[in-house]
């Protein structure tokens, strides 16, 4: 083997598009091959399974920096556009090299760092944000055969994970010693904690369908197609719809993203458990919520919008690793769109809708489900499990909203 | 050894933290300290009272209803991992009223909560309750 070898075979590689990451990898084991045979010893089989998983992770991990990078000045411009103006277009073409420009500033900023914080968890926190937030995205199948790590428990390891990521706001906001700070760090803990149920249970649901745990049987469960043209993806059932919704917004709260960034809502907050953060450590709390929410996006994707499959047969010939990611693409211009769109939640409104309406329809959907599973998971099962979704779903919106929230008259005061 | 890939993501994700980290003091500027930099931020004005307030307790007991409910999910699990094999297997829905008990239990203990009022947050929900 030399080295002209490995050359001519890149060119066979991009001919199938649908290999091309996976034969991208052998290349490059074959190439650390053949860097041992030029020094003449031969590369010993730990070596060559370590570089095997490095290569894995430091292309999720570029891949989704890059995603960060693109998203934070899409998002910018998706907003510009909804509130009828330009957005960044300075730096570059479009203003494509605004988060080069963005993150040269936050590395040659001041870091300040109140006197009476906890130094030590003040520079930990971060860092432990960091971490989970890209410890999940090597848990998601991003095409056929590709996945980093394939646990049969993938789904509740995703959910171990993530929750690191209380903690880390927790820490930031206790060792600011601002009471900005705690409070936001409070709130934070108290929405992700009552969101984190309604996250689980509609995943709980899914591993009750597909009766595995792994994100790659998952998606192996959602293959084929109804009829010959129509997905047998989750979502397009009663009960996988209920649970897709609520599993949508369950991961907007857990990001705090708008409608549900009360954590951070300036109004009140100042900047929730960021306020005493500055120059990159900031930068990295940024990265950290903006890869754990493309990672719990992700986690949607696959297990209730087919993860890879293709939407229709005859699209089969796009490539499955590009599927998932436009999925994911789509679903990161619904949450700019939604921002764009909701004022913020008050926080009764909030707790009161984890508590009293998410909370009981994913049951209800648990067991609409299993009506589903029961009735042989065909159209009756299809009719069943509407019913039985949407018998609770009128009844909770009756009892707990409509009851409660006639306003009183209003009293008028002093100036008005 | 399944676990080998995380052990070394979180390897890299440290490192990367860590050195982004010790770039930003490398590079970044030091200005000087003064005791209004030093002090709390809020908004420019004088801090007022200390640096933690007091806290509803609504907080500690939704911490403790999330417990209680967290558990919960995590017990169904297994139980929906097993569910489709059991009930393909051994036909029958015994496998579904176990946990519909199960849950009933629960929703004993969830209904208790909510008519004592515990999940309402706003100011004329509790004044409402008491």
């Amino acid at each position: 083997m030399n080295f002209i070898d490995l050359l001519k075979r890149i060119p066979e590689i991009c001919k199938t598009p649908e290999t091309l990451p996976l034969e991208g990898k052998k290349l490059i084991l074959d190439f650390v091959t053949w860097l041992g045979s030029l020094v003449g010893i031969a590369v010993p089989p730990w070596v060559l399974t370590l570089v095997n998983i490095l290569v894995v992770i430091v292309a999720i991990i570029a891949v989704f920096l890059i995603m960060f990078a693109l998203m934070s000045v899409w998002e910018r411009k998706i907003l510009a556009r909804a509130q009828n103006r330009y957005g960044p277009n300075r730096v570059g073409p479009w203003g494509l090299f605004q988060p080069v420009a963005d993150g040269i500033k936050m590395l040659t900023k001041e870091d300040i760092v109140p006197r009476n914080a906890d130094k030590v968890v003040h520079f930990i926190a971060p860092i432990v944000m960091l971490v989970p937030a890209l410890i999940l995205p090597v848990l998601l199948p991003y095409g056929r055969g590709m996945v980093a790590i394939d646990l049969s428990v993938g789904i509740l390891f995703f959910f171990a994970v993530g929750a690191g990521s209380e903690v880390a706001i927790f820490l930031a906001g206790w060792s600011s010693r601002n009471k900005y700070s705690i409070l936001g760090a409070m709130r934070a803990i108290a929405q992700m904690i009552s969101y984190e149920l309604p996250l689980v249970m509609s995943a709980v649901i899914v591993a009750l369908v597909a009766g595995t745990l792994s994100p790659t049987g998952i998606v192996e469960a959602q293959g084929g197609y109804q009829f010959g043209f129509f997905p047998n993806w989750f979502v397009f059932t009663p009960w996988g719809f209920v649970a897709c919704v609520l599993f949508y917004f369950s991961a907007l709260a857990e990001s705090n993203r708008s409608p549900f960034d009360l954590p951070e809502g300036e109004s009140e907050l100042v900047a929730g458990h960021l306020t005493e953060y500055s120059g990159f450590k900031y930068a990295l709390f940024f990265m950290a919520e903006y890869v754990g929410m493309f990672a719990i996006n992700g986690l949607l994707v696959t297990l209730f919008l087919g993860g890879y499959q293709a939407p229709l047969p005859f699209l089969t010939f796009i490539p499955s690793w590009c599927w998932f990611f436009i999925k994911l693409a789509f679903l990161a211009f619904s949450l700019v769109w939604v921002r764009a769109t909701m004022p913020r939640f008050r926080i009764d409104q909030m707790m009161q809708f984890a508590w009293k309406f998410m909370l009981p329809m994913s049951f209800a959907a648990l067991f609409s489900a299993a009506a589903w599973h029961y009735a042989g998971r065909g159209l009756l099962g299809w009719g069943i499990s509407a019913v039985l979704v949407a018998i609770p779903y009128f009844a909770l919106g009756y009892f707990c909203f409509t009851r409660h929230h006639s306003a009183d008259n209003r009293r008028y005061l002093f100036s008005e | 050894m399944q676990y080998l890939p995380v052990l070394l993501q979180v390897i890299v994700a440290i490192g990367f933290a860590a050195a982004a980290l010790i770039f930003s003091v490398l590079l970044g500027k030091s200005g000087r300290r003064n005791p209004t930099k030093d002090s709390p931020y809020e908004c420019g004005m004088l801090p007022i009272g200390g640096p933690q307030p007091r806290f509803a307790v609504k907080f500690y007991i939704v911490a403790m209803l999330f417990i209680l409910f967290d558990l919960e999910v995590v017990f169904m699990y297994p139980w929906a991992v097993a569910f489709r094999d059991f009930s393909l297997k051994f036909g029958g829905s015994t496998i579904l009223w176990s946990m519909i008990s199960f849950i009933g239990i629960v929703t004993v203990g969830y209904a208790y909560a909510i008519k004592k009022g515990v999940l309402n947050w706003g100011r004329q929900d509790v004044e409402k309750s008491n």
